[in-house]
């Protein structure tokens, strides 16, 4: 991790450096133990980040991949900007 | 970056397109950065949790100065309807849920949404007019019980 270059905030500068195993540390520092649901949103904020979509909580109840309240008990305290993090993108500008 | 604010609560007591906004935008802003939220709907604000008139919500045409027209012409019939479309518009634009499913959004975050009991006296209604995701009808002072703890801000709009 160590030559994994982050922002003051903690998201990723570089998207090619993310790995899974990247994703997996900033995790336990949100205390996050990572499962497949949790991987599920993240591949799924990736690939929106890839195709330049912005991120919202109402384009997550849409996405079919979770909903909300699975969302907040996935990631607690935060659930996009905590997922953006583990997801190596940045975090989301909307305030929505 | 923690933060000292840990839980806000909102009055809405206006049934203006852009006043039930700010407070759905705020709470949903707040449980997004992990900051509790409630919203205690009175007076007017009750429009906004009542299934025959949430999806009617107006922009007031008449006595907004931000609108920038005479009061003689914002207050044409058809006027505050057009106003309306077109801000409707712009939000959409923006992905801004409808004020339905805007509902749904903030109860499943976690927000509470609260009506007050006098209000709900004062205009006749029956839990069966109200959103099925509401927490329930309360008194103000069982409002301000859920404002004892540290870290919280009421805020009126």
């Amino acid at each position: 991790m160590d030559n994994i270059k982050r922002n003051e905030q903690g998201y990723l500068e570089d998207f090619s450096q993310w790995t899974k195993e990247v994703g997996t540390e900033i995790a336990k520092e949100k205390e996050i133990e990572m499962t497949e649901e949790h991987w599920k949103v993240i591949s799924y904020l990736q690939e929106k980040h890839e195709n330049e979509e912005s991120l919202s909580i109402r384009g997550i109840k849409k996405s079919g991949v979770v909903n909300i309240k699975e969302f907040y008990n996935l990631f607690p305290g935060g659930p996009l900007k905590i997922s953006t993090m583990i997801a190596g993108i940045p975090k989301p500008k909307s305030c929505i | 970056m923690a933060t000292k604010v840990k839980k806000m609560l909102f009055i809405l007591s206006k049934a203006t397109i852009d006043n039930v906004y700010a407070a759905f935008i705020m709470a949903n802003g707040a449980r997004m950065e992990g900051i509790d939220a409630e919203i205690f709907f009175t007076f007017f604000g009750l429009e906004a949790i009542q299934k025959k008139k949430l999806d009617h919500l107006h922009v007031a045409t008449v006595g907004n100065p931000a609108m920038h027209m005479p009061t003689l012409l914002g207050s044409l019939p058809g006027m505050e309807a057009v106003a309306t479309k077109m801000m409707k518009k712009e939000m959409e634009k923006l992905d801004m849920p409808p004020i339905g499913e805007f509902l749904e959004i903030l109860s499943d975050s976690g927000v509470s949404l609260w009506a007050c009991k006098l209000a709900v006296e004062m205009f006749h209604l029956e839990e069966k007019d109200l959103i099925d995701d509401l927490d329930g009808i309360l008194t103000i002072g069982d409002f301000y019980n859920r404002a004892n703890e540290d870290g919280t801000q009421m805020l009126f709009i």
